[in-house]
C-alpha cells in the first residue's frame, strides 16, 4: 500500500503555515461550503463519513456533537484537545507546527455544525510553546479575512478562539480533566455522568475532540463522506496519521488510508528493524495499549482489527522493541509514567501505580520473588475497572499483556538476578528515582 | 502529578514574606488585561496567569502564589494547590537553562538515560539540582510528543532533537 498525503497535503509546501498558502491550496473552501448548509446537515456529512475519533477512544465523532443539546441555557463549547501526552504520540504537534489553518478551519465548522457556540479553545500542552506562537499568528491572519470573529464571511456565525497553555500533567488529556484545567484547577478528572456534552466546561454543553479528528473535517465537507470513506473500511475510515517510534531505521509521522497492515508498515516504510535485529514487542496505539509480540503484527491498523488482536489503536503511536530491549526494564518505565501522572484522586490507581512501579523495579534489580508476575497480575486487576477514568485502565495494559506474553523472563530476573542474556537495560540502576 | 516539595513545607521559606512584595511589570499587566475577557470566569484566567508569572519571575514563589491569588480573587491555597499539581511551574527557582531531558520509552531506547547520567557528571548536580554558578537545572521529564527524533532534551522553550552524546556536549558548552 502507498503512502497518502491528505491530512499531510501542506506540511512540505515552503511557508506552509501561512494562510495564503493555505487558500491556495483550497483552504478556507470547505468553510464556505459548510456557512452554506444547516448546522444540521453538517454534522449529518460527518456521520456519515463515519468519521471516529482520533485521540484515542474511537468514538464516533458526528453522533459525540450530536448529544448535545440544542437551546440549552448556558452556552456550548468546543474544545480541541492539543495536550498531546501519550507516550509514542506525535501526530498532533505535525499539524499544528506545519498546517495551523486545517485545525482552524476545522474548528470553524465544528462550532458551527454543534451550534450556539461562539468561544472555542485549543487547549495545547505547555510544552508546545513554539506550536502555541504558530497557532495564534494563524489565528490573527483568520481573523484579518473574517474567517474568525463576529459575523463570518457575512454568515451571522461568531466565533473566537483561545489558545490556552496545559502546564505539564498528562491528565489535562482525559476530556474532563482537561475541562477542570480550563476552569483554572486541578486537573482530576469528573465523574461521568453528567457527560461534557451535557454539562462540560463552565456549566455548559462541551464537545471534546482531538486534533487530527477537527483535521479531518474540512476534507469530509470539502470532498463529501463517500469520498472520506474511500479510504479504509466501513466504521474505520479516512486517512490516519500513525507515529512510529522506538527501533525502526526510519522512524516518523506515516500517512495511510485506515487498512494500512502493521508488519508492512514497519518493514516495508519505516526501513525495518534498528540493527536488523529480531523484532521483540510493538506497542500499537501509545503507552496504554497492551504490547503485541511478533507474530500478533501481521494484522490491518484499525480500531476494530486492533481491538480484536486484544489491543487498542489509541492514538496511533506504534512503539517498536527490537530484541534487544529487557522488557522488565521496558514495562518499569510505563510504569513510572503512569505512577508520575496519576491524579491521586482514587486509591487503586494512586496506590496501585506505584505499587507497580515498584516491583518492577525490585524485579529488574534481581530482588523480585517468584510470585512477583503473579502480584503484578494481581494488582492489575484491582486498578482495571476500579478506578474513576480510563488512566487507571491504561497503565495496566502493558503490565497485563507483558506479564503474560513474556513470563519467562520475568521469572529469568528473579531466579538469576540479571537480564535474559542478548538483553540489555537501557538506564543505569541508580538511587531509586523521586517523582 | 508533580510531587510537593520534599523537604518540610512549614519550614519558614516556604511563606510569603510580607516584606516582599512582587508586581507585573507594565507589560505583564497588559498582557493579563487581554487575558481576562477571553474566559467566563475569573479562576479559569489561573494557568495562563501562573504561566505569565513565571515568565516574570522564573519561578512561583510563596510570594507570587499571594499575589496572583489577590489578582484573581482566590485564596492562596487554591493557587497553591493548582502550582503544586503541574510540573511545569517551578517551586523553586531554576537556573538559566534548564535542561529537561526526555526519558519515556522511545528516548530511553534511544539512549536518553545515558545522556541524562552524562550531564548530572558534567555538571556535577543530581536530578533535580542547580549547578553552584545558577547557570543550570537538571531534570528528568516525561514524553514531549517528539518521539521520532528520540532523544529530546528541552531547554527552557526549546528542543533539542535527535541527539548524541557528543551533540549533547556541545549543546550544554555553548549555553553560556
Ligand atoms: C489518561 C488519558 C489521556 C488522554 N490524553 C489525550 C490526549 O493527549 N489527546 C487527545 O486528543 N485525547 C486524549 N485522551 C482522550 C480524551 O479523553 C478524549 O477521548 C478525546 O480527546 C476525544 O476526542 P476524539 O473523540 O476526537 O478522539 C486521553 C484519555 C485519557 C484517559
Ligand atoms: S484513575 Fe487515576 S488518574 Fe484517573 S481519576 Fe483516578 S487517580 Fe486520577
Ligand atoms: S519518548 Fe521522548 S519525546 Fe516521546
Amino acid at each position: 500500500m502507498d503512502p497518502i498525503k491528505v491530512l499531510t497535503a501542506n506540511i512540505d509546501k515552503p511557508d506552509s503555515t501561512s494562510i495564503d498558502t493555505y487558500i491556495d491550496g483550497g483552504g478556507y473552501e470547505a468553510l464556505k461550503k459548510a456557512l452554506s448548509m444547516t448546522p444540521v446537515a453538517v454534522t449529518e456529512e460527518v456521520k456519515s463519513s463515519e468519521l471516529r475519533g482520533r485521540g484515542g477512544a474511537g468514538f464516533p465523532t458526528g453522533m459525540k456533537w450530536s448529544f448535545v443539546p440544542k437551546n440549552a441555557p448556558k452556552p456550548t463549547y468546543l474544545l480541541c484537545n492539543a495536550d498531546e501526552s501519550e507516550p509514542g504520540t506525535f501526530k498532533d504537534r505535525l499539524l499544528i507546527e506545519r498546517d495551523p489553518h486545517l485545525l482552524l478551519e476545522g474548528m470553524i465548522i465544528s462550532a458551527y455544525a454543534i451550534g450556539s457556540c461562539s468561544m472555542a479553545y485549543i487547549y495545547i500542552r505547555g510544552e508546545f510553546h513554539y506550536g502555541a506562537t504558530v497557532l495564534e499568528k494563524a489565528m490573527s491572519e483568520a481573523r484579518e479575512r473574517g474567517f474568525l470573529g463576529t459575523n463570518i464571511l457575512g454568515s451571522g456565525f461568531d466565533l473566537d478562539i483561545t489558545v490556552h497553555r496545559g502546564a505539564g500533567a498528562y491528565i489535562c488529556g482525559e476530556e474532563t480533566g482537561l475541562i477542570e484545567s480550563l476552569e483554572g484547577k486541578r486537573g482530576q478528572p469528573r465523574v461521568k455522568p453528567p457527560f461534557p456534552a451535557i454539562v462540560g466546561v463552565f456549566g455548559g454543553p462541551t464537545v471534546v475532540n482531538n486534533v487530527e479528528t477537527l483535521a479531518c473535517v474540512p476534507l469530509i465537507i470539502g470532498r463529501g463522506a463517500d469520498w472520506f470513506k474511500s479510504f479504509g473500511i466501513p466504521k474505520n475510515t479516512g486517512p490516519k496519521l500513525y507515529c512510529v517510534s522506538g527501533h525502526v531505521k526510519k522512524p516518523g509521522v506515516y500517512e495511510f488510508p485506515m487498512t494500512i497492515n502493521l508488519k508492512e508498515l514497519l518493514y516495508e516504510h519505516c526501513g525495518g528493524i534498528t540493527d536488523d535485529r529480531p523484532l521483540k514487542a510493538v506497542i500499537p496505539g501509545g503507552a496504554s495499549a497492551p504490547m503485541l509480540t511478533p507474530d500478533e503484527i501481521d494484522l490491518p491498523l484499525t480500531f476494530d482489527a486492533v481491538m480484536k488482536a486484544g489491543s487498542m489503536l489509541g492514538s496511533a503511536a506504534i512503539i517498536v522493541m527490537n530484541d534487544s530491549v529487557c522488557i522488565v526494564d521496558a514495562v518499569w518505565r510505563l510504569a513510572k509514567f503512569f505512577a508520575h501522572e496519576s491524579c491521586g484522586q482514587c486509591t487503586p490507581c494512586r496506590e496501585g501505580t506505584h505499587w507497580m512501579e515498584a516491583i518492577l523495579d525490585r524485579i529488574e534489580r534481581g530482588e523480585g520473588r517468584q510470585q512477583d508476575a503473579d502480584l503484578l497480575l494481581d494488582m492489575a486487576d484491582n486498578i482495571g475497572g476500579k478506578s474513576l477514568c480510563a488512566l487507571g485502565d491504561a497503565a495496566i495494559g502493558p503490565v497485563i499483556s507483558s506479564v503474560k506474553k513474556f513470563r519467562d523472563e520475568f521469572l529469568h530476573h528473579v531466579t538469576h538476578k540479571s537480564c535474559l542474556p542478548g538483553t540489555k537495560r537501557y538506564r543505569r540502576l541508580g538511587a531509586v528515582a523521586a517523582h | 502529578m508533580a510531587e510537593l516539595q520534599p523537604e518540610n513545607p512549614y519550614a519558614p521559606d516556604r511563606f510569603p514574606d510580607p516584606a516582599k512584595k512582587v508586581e507585573f511589570s507594565l507589560e505583564a499587566k497588559r498582557r493579563f488585561d487581554d487575558l481576562l475577557p477571553r474566559y467566563p470566569t475569573r479562576m479559569a484566567v489561573l494557568l495562563p496567569t501562573l504561566h505569565l508569572a513565571q515568565e516574570e519571575w522564573g519561578w512561583i514563589s510563596p510570594e507570587v502564589v499571594v499575589y496572583v491569588a489577590d489578582l484573581l480573587e482566590l485564596s492562596p491555597a487554591t493557587v497553591f494547590g493548582v502550582v503544586s499539581f503541574y510540573n511545569m511551574y517551578n517551586q523553586r527557582p531554576v537556573g538559566k537553562y534548564h535542561l529537561q531531558v526526555c526519558t519515556n520509552l522511545s528516548c530511553m531506547l534511544g539512549g536518553a538515560y545515558d545522556i541524562y547520567d552524562r550531564l548530572q557528571e558534567k555538571l556535577g548536580i543530581a536530578p533535580g539540582e542547580t549547578t553552584a554558578d545558577g547557570r543550570f537545572t537538571l531534570v528528568e521529564v516525561e514524553c514531549l510528543g517528539s518521539c521520532d527524533t528520540a532523544p529530546v532534551v528541552q531547554v527552557n522553550n526549546d528542543y533539542h532533537e535527535g541527539l548524541t552524546m557528543e551533540t549533547t556536549e556541545r549543546l550544554v558548552d555553548g549555553l553560556k
